[in-house]
């Protein structure tokens, strides 16, 4: 029945922004301090992402980044998030109607998107792309020989586009089979409904292991499209993106200056005057972003940084096995890059 | 008493006169509405341009750039929006008409059986409705779908019941009769028969009325659709060659194919809403007083004549209006298919609105949609409704 969640989230939208006034910069600061807490969109059901576990608490890269921006505000993650799971048709539309004050739902950052969802992406949390999974017994070995195939495909998300643009450049026949939740997509290509599943190879790679038989099914080394997926704000509230921006990137700044939840005690005492400035013992960087001058000791204290929470959600050590890959430091040859903290 | 009837209208106010304060009531009412409409939809608009949100109906001519599972008009990735919900519009009708059709024809039997003089048929026709009545029609649509593709075979085991059908959990492909100008010819043979078969049976009605003479239209009505085509297809050369599904790569190609999500879709619907109708029936036929069929007995009609002319044709004044609510409702509830993978105009409107960010006017076509076909069907079954009714003298 999730449909109806859209349909409803759509007249909520008509609704309220009808009635509200509009977000102007500082808006989302002030309400989530006064209400205690941040509300995040998160996937719900991606396993490594957004996903909470057989007690209830929500685990995943994503839901990190929303812890990082809560202690970030509060210092303390005490009850400071609570969490909407969201289908990727229902997600910005939350974002918009302000059901939600930030969205890390493993979202793809487009230019259209950007441009005509009245929202804004910050930096990059996980450097993705569409891979194609099989089960092995098929026999295939690469992309390309796939002309003719049925393949699974969640609906209402770039991977639908690029799947299309993948057949039509390389003039192959499919069929799709397009079913709204991830659970019951991946029931059906397990039973064996579909010969392909598409989606963002870290989706696949949980996919994967929440089967019965993880052994029985390959991810293809084909990748077809480049996802960066980025938590996302509300266009117009320059001082909140900010603050998501940069609590993201203190975890990526962390890891390069290798502070971790474990040392970070020891490096408030450094000398080393970036440290100092990053770890606020010189204070500057909290007030410019109107934030307290700990606030990233605090997120790297009570989350840790990028390595640490990518290995513990999604790394080579945890049922999904993702190596870094893109998602390494620039100094090791991946992505992942902060501006300096002055 | 004797003071306000000396006194009459002249001296009331005019807001005191019944009839000019109804229509005062009735104009504030319809400015208030009009006033609320137009500061939602200015507010949308006003706060839509604010957050830079696109907004119109320009959407429409771009390239949609996704595939659609089933389709039955051209369609790919390289047409418009537009199109590519034509294409939801259709296969919505599609699962509703067929889902109508047989879920009107089954609810009937079942409604019939419940009340069959048999213990055996009243009873299974009670389960069945007990059964299917009281089970959310979802989880009816995951039960089928899972059936379906985790009982049958993929399709390189699929099964092949008779030669030219093949079943897995791809659906089930089955040969059809391969291009040839006949099959076209054929179709419109049928149609000719069709409508010669409706003007004899009215000649035939009319006739009976005037004479009492009885006319076998129902069986040469029966030869006229069955023969025409036939001869047609003799007259043509008598083609038989078919097009047989066959196994190539991942999947069977040629034949027609019946998805496994349609087969699910429809299964449910029309399970579900059958229980519903057959209920229905069951109570207009028991609205009848059994003095009537006594009555039309007693005048030597027999027993399927006293079904036919005396029964049903009262029962359906009963049955008409609960059971137009109940097919709009298998209508509306065909929208469900996205949860099973039926790309119907749900699915494909929430693809084009997640592509486009255009929320606003993706529910308002959805609405706009839904509302038309329900009206449709509701003006339909007034009509008949209307046609069957008691005919005052």
């Amino acid at each position: 029945m999730r449909h109806f969640k859209s349909l409803f989230i759509g007249c909520t939208l008509l609704l309220s922004s009808a009635g509200l006034v509009f977000a102007g910069n500082g808006d989302t600061l002030k309400a989530v301090q006064a209400k205690g807490y941040i509300q995040a969109g998160v996937n719900g059901d991606l396993f490594g992402f957004g996903k909470a576990d057989q007690k209830g608490v929500w685990k995943g890269l994503d839901v990190d980044t929303a812890r990082a921006v809560a202690v970030a505000v509060f210092g303390d993650l005490k009850d400071r998030v609570r969490y909407t799971p969201l289908t990727a048709k229902t997600r910005f539309t939350a974002l918009q109607s302000k059901e939600i004050d930030l969205l890390t739902r493993n979202a793809t950052q487009t230019l259209g998107r950007d441009t005509s969802l009245g929202l804004d992406f910050v930096q990059v949390n996980y450097y993705d792309g569409q891979g194609f999974m099989i089960p092995k017994a098929l026999g295939v070995k690469g992309a390309k020989e796939l002309g003719g195939a049925t393949v699974c495909v969640l609906p209402g998300t770039t991977t639908e586009q690029n799947a299309a643009d993948f057949f039509r450049s390389n003039n192959m026949d499919w069929k799709t089979v397009t079913i709204e939740s991830t659970a019951e997509l991946s029931q059906a290509f397990f039973a064996g409904r579909c010969d392909v599943m598409t989606s963002d190879a870290s989706q696949l790679a949980a996919i994967r292991a929440s089967s019965p038989k993880p052994d029985s099914y390959m991810i293809l080394p084909d990748i077809i499209s480049k996802e960066p997926l980025a938590p996302a704000v509300r266009h117009g509230d320059n001082q909140w993106k900010d603050i998501v921006n940069y609590s993201v990137l203190t975890m990526i700044n962390a890891e390069e200056f290798g502070i971790t939840s474990k040392n970070v005690d020891e490096m408030v005492k450094s000398k080393d005057p970036k440290i100092q400035r990053f770890l606020g013992v010189t204070a500057g960087n909290g007030k410019a972003l109107g934030l307290d001058e700990k606030f990233a000791y605090n997120i790297i204290k009570q989350v840790g940084n990028y390595g640490e929470v990518f290995e513990r959600n999604v790394g080579v050590n945890t049922p999904l096995g993702i190596e870094r890959g893109l998602n390494a430091l620039w100094t090791n040859g991946g992505l992942m890059y902060s501006p300096p903290f002055k | 008493m004797v003071t306000t009837n000396e006194n009459p209208a002249a001296k009331t106010r005019f807001w005191n006169d019944e009839k000019t304060r109804g229509i005062i009531y009735q104009v504030v009412t319809a400015a208030l509405v009009a006033f609320i409409g137009y500061y939602l939809i200015s507010n949308v608009q006003d706060n839509m341009a604010k957050q830079s949100i696109a907004s119109g109906f320009g959407f429409l001519e771009k390239e949609a750039a996704f595939e659609i599972g089933e389709k039955s008009i051209e369609y790919s990735a390289a047409d418009s929006y537009g199109r590519a919900l034509v294409v939801g519009v259709i296969n919505t009708l599609k699962v509703s008409l067929i889902g109508i059709l047989l879920t009107t024809i089954l609810g009937t039997i079942i409604g019939v059986c419940t009340l069959s003089s048999n213990w055996l048929i009243s009873k299974l026709g009670t389960i069945y409705v007990e059964v299917f009545q009281n089970i959310p029609v979802l989880l009816q649509l995951f039960f089928f779908y899972a059936l379906f593709y985790e009982a049958f075979p993929g399709p390189r085991q699929a099964l092949n019941p008779i030669s030219g059908v093949f079943i897995s959990n791809r659906g089930i492909d089955f040969a059809i009769p391969a291009q040839h100008l006949a099959w076209s010819y054929m179709v419109n043979a049928f149609l000719a028969a069709s409508v010669i078969t409706f003007f004899m049976v009215r000649w035939a009605r009319k006739r009976q009325e005037r004479t009492g003479q009885q006319f076998p239209s129902f069986w040469l009505g029966l030869g006229l659709l069955a023969g025409l085509p036939l001869l047609t297809w003799v007259v043509c050369g008598a083609p038989t060659e078919l097009d047989i599904p066959a196994l190539k790569g991942f999947n069977f190609q040629g034949g027609k194919n019946i998805s496994p999500e349609f087969s699910a879709l429809l299964f449910g619907l029309v399970l579900y809403t059958a229980s519903f109708i057959a209920q229905i029936v069951r109570a207009g036929i028991q609205s009848i007083s059994h003095g009537q069929t006594e009555a039309a007995m007693s005048i030597g009609l027999k027993t399927k004549h006293v079904l036919s002319l005396v029964i049903f044709p009262q029962a359906l004044r009963v049955i008409i209006p609960p059971l137009t609510s109940q097919l709009l409702n298998l209508t509306k509830n065909s929208s469900l298919a996205v949860a099973i993978g039926y790309p119907d105009f749900v699915q494909v409107a929430g693809t084009t609105i997640n592509q486009t960010g255009q929320a606003v006017e993706g529910v308002a076509l959805m609405m706009v949609v839904y509302l038309t076909l329900s009206l449709l069907t509701s003006v339909f079954m007034n009509w008949y409704n209307k046609k069957i009714a008691i005919i005052e003298r």
